[in-house]
């Protein structure tokens, strides 16, 4: 039998581990359920994983799909991680990064057809600041009010939806667009365009501020004392208040950076590998997302590589809907096995297994 | 006397460290028996190894004639074994019988429980209201809990860690008078304590425990406290003494300080007025939750009030922030010490940035100063012999009397005016303690305001200058400590002498 033993230190060596036991523990059980759907699980698995990376049928279009992919996953975890350092529950990152792109395409919309290199950087600052507006609703009423800010937050994403359906049918409608539910579309408007920076790489101005942003918040959370701040309001509220930390305040600012992040996110999608503002353009980056900032156990860095995994995973996902004929809820449940594993595994950092014989004293 | 538990070369080693080497003793039927040792002498996996918490590695136990070995604790409370722990294991968002109530292997209908509890607490003098919320409790009244829930069980053995550090004296006598009365009823008690004179007027026998073995077993009746704590420490000790210092100028002032809890059940402050010079110790007494964690977050600037109630060093700060408190001089150490004054899973290094990083310049724009934030940690780990291995280690690890030398050091390295401590010993070894007093005295010397709010009046009357009592909110005008007897005090806390 297994005898699970606390440890007197958190186990460094599993913190590290554990995500790699996740995606092995994945594999397995997604292979399970690959095989039960009648499918070759090797196959899949190969699929999924190394196919969009080395197969070179596939490779040429999937290689720069990983970075289009992985940045506003990426974008997105970094502004969760911060929150969640400090037991702040940001889930509405979704409706953050839809409302973000909403505020960043309406500013080049309503001044089209502008030529400036001053729009784009405009549309940065609007998007990240409409993600923030939008989160501080979750903040002040958590402040106010005490409001639960999983449920408003998560609520929130509907809200959002709705109104992205109402602004593209109403005031944001291409006026060129045959009254398709949709707005102009930024490859037509050069200035404000995310355009590739180098072809046929996935490079835009999107995966150049995340790669900033990780090593920001790297620096911010391990050097600076606001990192510890965080830290200390995740342990316990009432000695980050002794220490001087306003809770209240620090509610605000982690909602806040956490918004800030997911809008900018969803103004880069939707000025660049998006194109447009349509019902359809969000697809869930900002709840898988959540999965990459604890797969990368909350560090900028383990973000980084777990945004690329998950990336992955999105591609490899579809490659396997199509050639495997794979229903798309499979990969989402192949994702979100990830998820589970990872917090299964985690018990393994605070706790160490002993296998033995039960005894009788 | 026939035996009701009887130990035999219990053994338990841990990665590193033996707490238990080869323990065996005996408790006889309707005994009150003390346990006595230093945090770290292996009392607690002692007892947990009665409870059914740990499994020794050998050794055995008989409990009424028949062998035991716990493998949980529902297994030792159905053989009649009951505990009240030092560190209270309580939820707070649930109300007290709804705490009882999962502390029980059959739980009875709330109502029915409800008034089991007011018919237990009544019976044996433990105020207890069933419906209040377990957090808006104070340390003594939660304590109160935890004895109710053992004693619906009716136990044999009734096992209790460290139970007066948070009572008055009436309270403590209170108490006695119930443990005698269980004690009249067949009842065996264990009782761990530090403090000795609880013990010999208590125990009948007393098992001592240092580094994990049995150094001697005595008849604490016949003892003296000293020489009980210096067969416990292995070594002699010494009494705090303060220098004899002339009382400066009044470095904090507070002028009918009101502040109205947010907690429908705590407790507001009502006109609170005091002055602290340089160079005294201002003792608070009273009861746990009579305003005591109010006033300490009133002073250490968690909670405002209008800047005008208080004043330190001719400051009216009552707005500022607790960093600035701390960088005008007014330093201040809660009672709780995991999740409050410290944070558990950050190493020691780490939390000495929770008060130090401002006033030690521990950081430049705001990046921390490692090497720095290092050397103060070590200073403060040597200064207070902290016993840890090094200052990477998480503050949880660390037992109560070395973590509360760690917060206290923390903040008297830092040279404050006037230094604010709630509970300064709770749950503190002999040794600790002592410590803690002796430094807080030197600072008091070396020309600093002391303010030491705590429930041990012993601990009051051997440090304090002046002494005022907080019941109800309101705190008696502080007097010579040295003209007050502790019936008086105890008069002051029961809250029945308008001040």
């Amino acid at each position: 039998m297994i005898r699970l033993e606390p440890r007197a230190n958190p186990s460094k060596t599993m913190v590290f581990l554990t995500p790699i036991l996740a995606v092995i523990a994945t594999m397995i059980a997604g292979g399970i359920l690959f095989t039960i759907l009648g499918k070759n699980p090797f196959e899949a698995i190969r699929i999924i994983f190394l196919d969009p990376l080395f197969n070179e049928q596939f490779a040429s279009y999937a290689r720069p799909q990983l970075l289009v992919k992985a940045a506003p996953l990426v974008m997105i975890a970094l502004g969760l991680s911060v929150g969640f350092r400090a037991n702040i529950w940001n889930i509405g990152a979704e409706g953050q990064f839809i409302m973000g792109a909403i505020g960043g395409a309406a500013v080049a919309l309503a001044v089209h057809p502008l030529e400036s290199v001053l729009l784009f950087p405009l549309m940065i600052i609007a998007g990240g600041l409409s993600g923030m507006a939008y989160a501080m609703i979750p903040a002040i009423l958590k402040t106010k009010f005490n409001a639960n800010e999983i449920l408003v937050s998560l609520m929130l994403v509907y809200v959002a939806f709705n109104f992205l359906a109402a602004m593209v049918t109403g005031p944001l409608k291409s006026p060129i667009g045959y009254n398709f539910p949709e707005s102009r579309n930024f490859q037509e408007y050069p200035s404000a365009h995310n355009a590739e920076l180098i072809a046929n790489t996935g490079l835009h101005w999107g995966v150049v501020m995340t790669l900033g942003l990780v090593i920001l918040c790297y620096i911010i959370l391990t050097r600076h004392i606001f990192g510890y701040r965080v830290q200390l309001m995740g342990q316990s509220p009432k000695a980050a208040k002794f220490s001087g930390v306003s809770p209240n305040w620090m509610i605000v600012i982690c909602l806040g950076i956490s918004g800030a992040f997911a809008g900018m996110a969803g103004l880069f999608e939707v000025a660049g590998p998006a194109g447009k503002l349509t019902t359809t353009f969000p697809v869930g980056y900002g709840f898988t997302a959540i999965i990459v900032a604890f797969l990368g156990r909350l560090h900028p860095i383990g973000i980084l590589l777990a945004g690329l995994l998950m990336a992955l995973t999105y591609i490899g996902g579809e490659l396997a809907q199509f050639q495997l004929s794979l229903p798309a809820a499979s990969i989402q449940v192949f994702q979100g096995m990830l998820l589970f594993f990872l917090l299964a595994t985690d018990v393994l950092v605070h706790f160490k297994p002993r296998f033995e014989k039960r005894k009788t004293i | 006397m026939t035996n009701l538990l009887t130990l035999h070369g219990l053994t338990k080693a841990y990665p590193g460290v033996v707490a238990n080497d080869d323990v065996s003793f005996d408790i006889g039927e309707g005994e009150i028996h003390a346990l006595l040792g230093e945090n770290g002498a292996g009392k607690s996996t002692l007892v947990k190894a009665i409870y059914g918490l740990v499994q020794p590695d050998s050794g055995t136990m008989t409990f009424r004639g028949q062998p035991f070995a716990p493998s949980n604790p529902n297994e030792a409370r159905a053989a009649g074994v009951a505990m009240v722990f030092q560190h209270f294991s309580l939820f707070e968002a649930m109300s007290v019988a709804e705490n009882i109530a999962l502390g029980m292997d059959n739980p009875p209908k709330t109502a029915d429980l409800s008034k089991r509890i007011i018919e237990v607490s009544g019976k044996y003098g433990l105020q207890l209201e069933p419906s209040r919320l377990v957090g808006n409790l104070s340390a003594g009244e939660r304590q109160r809990v935890e004895i109710v829930r053992c004693l619906l069980q009716n136990p044999k053995l009734l096992i209790m860690d460290e139970p007066t550090s948070v009572l008055t004296p009436q309270e403590v006598e209170r108490l006695f008078k119930t443990l005698r009365q269980i004690q009249s009823e067949g009842a065996s008690i264990l009782y761990i304590s530090h403090k000795l004179h609880e013990i010999r007027a208590l125990c009948e026998r007393a098992t001592v425990l240092r580094l994990g073995k049995v150094v001697g077993s005595c008849d604490p009746r016949v003892e003296t406290n000293k020489s009980l704590a210096e067969m416990m420490v292995g070594a002699k000790l010494a009494t705090p003494k303060k220098t004899e210092v002339t009382l400066g100028e009044p470095v904090l002032e507070l002028d009918g300080l009101n502040l109205k809890s947010d907690d429908p059940f705590g407790v507001s402050l009502k006109e609170i007025t005091f002055k602290v010079r340089a160079g005294e110790v201002l003792g608070i007494g009273g009861v746990a939750g009579n305003g005591q964690d109010e006033l300490m977050s009133a002073l250490s600037g968690e909670v405002r009030v209008d800047p005008q109630q208080i004043c330190l060093n001719g400051a009216f700060i009552g707005r500022e922030s607790p960093s600035r408190r701390r960088e005008m001089g007014l330093l201040s150490a809660p009672e709780e010490r995991l999740g409050h004054s410290a944070a558990p899973t950050m190493s020691l290094a780490d939390n000495i940035l929770m008060t130090a990083f401002d006033r030690q310049r521990l950081g430049r724009r705001g990046f921390i100063k490692r090497p720095p934030t290092t050397h103060f940690a070590q200073a403060v780990i040597e200064a207070f012999d902290v016993r840890t291995p090094n200052e990477t280690v998480h503050a949880k690890s660390l037992s109560g009397g070395n973590l509360q030398k760690f917060v206290v050091g923390r903040e008297l390295l830092q040279k404050p005016d006037l230094f604010v401590v709630n509970q300064p010993t709770w749950g503190v070894d002999a040794l600790a303690a002592a410590t803690i007093r002796q430094a807080l005295l030197e600072l008091a010397s070396s020309g600093a305001a002391v303010i030491v709010i705590s429930q041990d009046l012993d601990e009051l009357m051997e440090i304090s200058d002046t002494l005022a009592v907080l019941a109800g909110g309101r705190l008696s005008a502080p007097q010579n400590a040295a003209d007050l007897t502790p019936e008086e005090i105890g008069l002051l806390m029961s809250g029945e002498v308008a001040a």
